[in-house]
């Protein structure tokens, strides 16, 4: 394995090759992972762009045809596409690219697929991360495609500016889409599939669904009919995206996300490097089983267990922190 | 976290016959791989493209149509072109044993044919893992 500086040196010159192996260094995690990103962190440099939506609703082939479009706005364009791994084997099936392979070879496309490895959110644990290695690699349009969803998996919202919610029709009535969680997170609702006779109902259905809902707000998402099949409404989707991301640059909603994500980052490194630092100085690895083996006997609980532990834990803190 | 083997199953060239890549996508999936498809008529060009923006360990070509003997080795170039010479490429699909040497004088680390087990690509994939770190 190459040295972690020159691979972090080869991703800011936009290296495919290194932009592509420390994906798969911050996706296996660990020291490496971890001394790419002390290098590479950057938030808030790229646009990101979240797309999401049940599975079979087109969102792959969507990206293909925005994509195209979305040239004539950016440089760079890097696509995440998730799906999800295996419960049981661990293994995945990842067949969002084969709607966009007519892009590979572009020099300033590059698709990344990612399986999403446990993590249930709806994206990958290290989508995240993800975003940082191709932001830093010079691609100034991150679009993340999320697993199919259903109705609650929203983890997108998190890292992306914009969120895309893609429906079609024939998923439901309107109670459907009256529930809480997915049709609350879209800035821009695209009805894909428009060329079937039921889609103008699914957007009536939205359309008073969002209205209610954003009765008060400056912003109201637009509603897109789109037909990937047909090749229409892609420009109208294009137009929609561009203007919520003028409005969220505009008004400093993106700099309120920057800073949220920011502060996440922050979370979850302290959480991360303090429970390493727990574990082991509570020699946490050989004194696991021998608590488990007490609470299962009943001489002991979870909760007697921690308390012991925490009052004999002793950590100095220096005041300047 | 132990890294995960990443695979690109592709299809060089006309042939449309899928059912093969299909399997075996699928199968490797069954053994905990990742197992990216990018579907059938697809060039050298692309597929090495693709092995590197996904950064693959391997490249399973499979092809049924006879041309194998052009497309397989095309694919290797392609890649020690691109300076990916490290990602192992194997392939499968109706090959007349005659012409398995030549592939693997090409680069072509291994050549499945109609009827191997699928336990005997997992293990090729796993040794060659091995023999990587």
């Amino acid at each position: 394995m190459k040295k972690i500086s020159e691979i972090s040196e080869k991703i800011i010159q936009g290296d495919i090759r290194a932009i592509a192996r420390g994906i798969s260094l911050v996706e296996n995690g660990g020291e490496e992972g971890e001394e790419l990103l002390k290098n590479l962190y950057v938030e808030g440099r790229s646009y990101i762009l979240g797309i999401t939506g049940p599975p079979g609703a087109g969102k792959s082939s969507l990206i293909n045809l925005l994509i195209d479009k979305f040239k004539e706005h950016f440089n760079k364009v890097a696509v995440l596409a998730i799906d999800p791994s295996s419960p049981f084997t661990g293994g995945a099936i990842l067949g969002d690219r084969i709607r966009m392979q007519t892009h590979t070879g572009d020099p300033n496309v590059y698709i990344r697929s990612m399986a999403s490895r446990g993590h249930l959110g709806g994206i990958a644990g290290a989508t995240k991360d993800a975003i940082k290695v191709v932001s830093a690699g010079g691609y100034d349009l991150v679009i993340v495609e999320t697993v199919g969803v259903g109705q609650s998996e929203i983890d997108v919202v998190k890292l992306a500016d914009t969120t895309v919610l893609v429906l079609v029709p024939g998923l439901g009535d309107e109670i459907q889409a009256m529930k809480s969680g997915i049709m609350e997170i879209g800035d821009l609702f695209v009805i894909n599939k428009s060329d079937k006779p039921e889609s103008e109902k699914l957007a009536t259905t939205v359309r008073w669904i969002v209205d209610e809902h954003y009765k008060d707000s400056e912003y109201k998402p637009p509603i897109i009919p789109t037909s990937v099949y047909k090749n229409e409404g892609i420009g109208d989707a294009v137009r929609d995206i561009i203007k919520h991301k003028e409005y969220i640059y505009r008004t400093g909603i993106h700099t309120n996300k920057i800073k949220l994500r920011i502060k996440d980052d922050i979370n979850s490194l302290l959480e991360r490097k303090l429970n390493d630092f727990i574990q082991k100085h509570i020699k946490y690895p050989e004194k696991i089983e021998k608590w488990v083996e007490q609470v299962y006997r009943g001489e002991s609980t979870p909760f007697e267990i921690i308390k012991s532990i925490h009052e004999n834990l002793i950590i100095d803190v220096k005041e300047e922190i | 976290m132990k890294k995960k083997i990443r695979i690109l199953i592709a299809k060089p060239g006309l042939d449309g016959h899928d059912r093969g890549a299909k399997f075996i996508a699928r199968a490797l999936r069954d053994a905990g791989m990742e197992v990216i498809y990018t579907g059938i008529r697809q060039t050298p060009e692309s597929i090495a493209d693709t092995a590197i923006q996904e950064d693959v360990d391997f490249v399973g070509l499979s092809l049924l149509s006879g041309a194998h003997n052009v497309l397989f080795p095309k694919v290797v170039e392609e890649l020690r072109e691109k300076g990916a010479e490290d990602i192992v490429v194997f392939g499968g699909g109706v090959i007349p044993e005659d012409d398995i040497p030549f592939l693997k004088k090409k680069g072509v680390q291994a050549v499945f044919t109609p009827g191997t087990s699928i336990k005997d690509v997992v293990d090729f994939i796993n040794k060659k893992m091995n023999e990587k770190n």
